[in-house]
């Protein structure tokens, strides 16, 4: 018989295989994508997060059923951690009906509604007062469910954060508002766009409950989440929740990155890679390493295929949905 | 038959609506205590409570936005904002999310969000508080837009704007919030997109919005006086347009003036005059005249202000020149 502390070892074990799982499907994905935008198959332009899947898949894993979450520019992790599958999210980027947002949104507006995506926003700063309007919903009808905004540091400076912060923390809202703090605002550094070093003090000043964690540990971004998101639907008010994070990729795929050092990316890549520092943590033997990257390998080469046989959408398809 | 205000009727379908419906409810600023910057949510409070009567921080961006996500999750929610020079500050929010979710989405998301504003010219509040923005929202693709003239209309119209399921914005005059008129005991909605012909006349039609309907009733007993009978439509909604209904008012007259209060130059005037030469120009009899303020902030000294918007004498001149009589 095992004893409770070692079956608690292994859901541990476990959930942590899971998460590595899934960031290195985002990892994959995301790489697929860079590949097949330099190929010249992909329209429009695109932001990756590479480097930023502990975020997504920290916090969408302590989602409850029910939860919701608005996302930004840099949304494939979050879309596909929230259980989007890969092959709707790629169909998206290709255009295609059979995508998420059926080819009327793309890459920077994948939306899901049925598992609770409200919409990836291209407008820094501009999906925060929806996802207090939708947490004051679900605090209106007592339905004990969580609002989540994704959003960067570059839009803490962006007046819809601050109005936002104001408005959820006076009606205790349900809401949890994740900072992915990558230090960089597309290509401005933080020190050029902030005027603090400790974030918490953006919630400071709203008396808003603020908690800051290692975005680079995904078990650690899982901890907290949780603990985010209990004190929100406890009815105790909304958090405001920083992770350090590292972008590991440029602003946009092609981005050549001016702005930054070589040596710093290089280094980052060495020391702050949240799917390296995991895989190290879990122990996986050299085997089970390679089947997890080949079964996520063949599930983003899959969505590309997938894609690909999509269907174009009509032309004149373009003036549905307008109105409901 | 009741008797109501302009400010009353807007206040009936807002609590018809919220007596029904648990999922309407209102936000702005001062709303509740104070009862609206206009006194149209005055005794809401008291009934309905502050659940449901939320007074706002002075946070435009924020109320608004907070509409959309609570529609969103599925309420009807009901966002004053409380002069629409200040719907500048929620452009972002209402332009680039209100409109755009639903088709962003490929259809998924409904936002079933009412955002009641007010404003105008006639009382000399600045350049900041007295501008008609109406026509700056028929740009914008996923929009209705709805700017009522009646106390029957105000509250037929609001009640189909609420259990619309998209973004409306609806304007309230606030030179029109005392007018007192008859209205249907019963309330009833009245379907956006339909307008209203007010008065019926043979030689020139005036296609007339908000403060200007009154304006160009005025103006039409006038031109009663010089032989001219004058035909008065107001669209009612101005997104979706009824240019069955304005089109065919001109087939009729052979003439036809546009007549609002926001600047002239590319405004709403402009799109009518545009559709009716192209859908009636073999009817025309006379180029189309338009009537609205002239090109400059609304000013403050009264005597610039009311030189600046039209007046009843300006619709009575445009109807003389469509019919040679200058």
């Amino acid at each position: 018989m095992a004893t409770l502390e070692e079956k608690g070892q292994t859901a541990t074990a476990e959930r942590l295989k899971d998460f590595l799982r899934e960031m290195l499907l985002i990892r994959r994905f995301e790489e697929k994508v860079e590949e097949r935008f330099r190929a010249g198959e992909l329209p429009g332009f695109l932001h990756v997060a590479i480097g930023q899947e502990a975020v997504a898949v920290g916090v969408c894993r302590a989602l409850e059923d029910g939860d919701v979450i608005a996302s930004t520019h840099r949304a494939h992790g979050h879309t596909i951690a929230k259980g989007t599958p890969p092959n709707e999210v790629m169909a998206e980027l290709y255009g295609k009906v059979e995508g998420c947002s059926h080819g009327y949104g793309g890459s920077m507006h994948l939306y899901d509604i049925e598992r609770g995506n409200l919409g990836a926003n291209a407008v820094v700063g501009g999906g925060l007062p929806g996802i207090v309007g939708s947490a004051l919903a679900f605090k209106m009808r007592g339905e004990p469910r969580v609002a989540v905004a994704f959003f960067g540091d570059g839009a803490t400076n962006i007046g819809t954060f601050h109005e936002s912060l104001n408005l959820a923390q006076l009606w205790t809202v349900p809401a949890v508002f994740v900072c992915e703090h990558n230090r960089y605002a597309e290509s401005t550094p933080s020190s050029q766009h902030l005027p603090i070093e400790d974030m918490t003090k953006r919630a400071e000043a709203f008396d808003m409950t603020a908690m800051t964690v290692d975005g680079q540990d995904v078990e650690a971004v899982y901890d907290v989440a949780k603990k985010a998101l209990k004190h929100a639907r406890d009815g105790k008010g909304p958090v405001f929740l920083v992770a350090d994070c590292v972008r590991l990729s440029g602003h946009y795929v092609g981005d050549p990155q001016v702005y930054r050092p070589k040596e710093e990316i290089r280094e980052l890549r060495q020391t702050r890679d949240p799917i390296e520092l995991l895989r190290r943590r879990v122990e996986l033997s050299d085997d089970e390493w390679d089947e997890m990257d080949r079964e996520a390998t063949r599930i983003a080469e899959d969505s590309v295929e997938f894609a690909k046989k999509g269907t174009d959408p009509k032309p004149e398809d373009a003036l549905k949905n307008v109105y409901a | 038959m009741a008797e109501l205000t302009y400010r009353e009727a807007v206040r009936d379908a807002m609590s018809e609506a919220m007596r029904r419906d648990e999922d309407v409810f209102i936000m702005g600023e001062d709303i509740a205590e104070m009862g609206g910057s206009m006194g149209v949510t005055q005794g809401m409070l008291d009934e309905f409570g502050p659940d449901r009567v939320r007074n706002t921080p002075i946070s435009e961006m924020a109320i608004v936005g907070a509409g959309i996500g609570a529609a969103v999750a599925g309420m009807r929610p009901i966002v004053e904002v409380m002069y629409q020079d200040f719907m500048t500050l929620a452009m972002e929010q209402l332009v680039q999310q209100a409109a755009k979710h639903r088709y962003m989405s490929g259809g998924q998301i409904k936002v079933p969000l009412t955002i009641r504003t007010q404003g105008g010219a006639g009382w000399s509040p600045g350049a900041q508080h007295a501008q008609q923005v109406e026509a700056w929202f028929l740009h914008v693709p996923g929009l209705k837009v709805v700017f009522p003239s009646t106390p029957e209309d105000v509250r037929g119209l609001l009640w189909s704007s609420i259990y619309d399921d998209n973004p409306v914005v609806f304007f309230e005059h606030r030179t029109l919030y005392g007018i007192k008129t008859d209205v249907p005991e019963q309330l009833d909605g009245i379907e956006l997109g339909k307008a209203r012909v007010h008065r019926e006349g043979e030689d020139v039609t005036v296609i007339a919005t908000g403060r200007l309907v009154h304006e160009s009733l005025a103006a039409a007993k006038e031109a009663d006086e010089a032989g001219i009978s004058v035909e008065v439509v107001d669209p009612r909604t101005l997104l979706p347009l009824d240019e069955e209904a304005l089109v065919a008012s001109v087939k009729k007259t052979n003439r036809c003036v546009v007549a609002h209060e926001a600047v002239t130059r590319m405004g709403f005037g402009a799109e009518v005059a545009a559709i009716v030469q192209h859908q009636a120009f073999d009817y025309l009899d006379a180029p189309i005249e338009r009537v609205g303020a002239k090109f400059a902030p609304i000013p403050f000294a009264p005597v610039m202000e009311e030189y600046v918007v039209p007046h009843a004498e300006d619709v009575l001149a445009a109807v003389k020149r469509t019919v040679g009589k200058e």
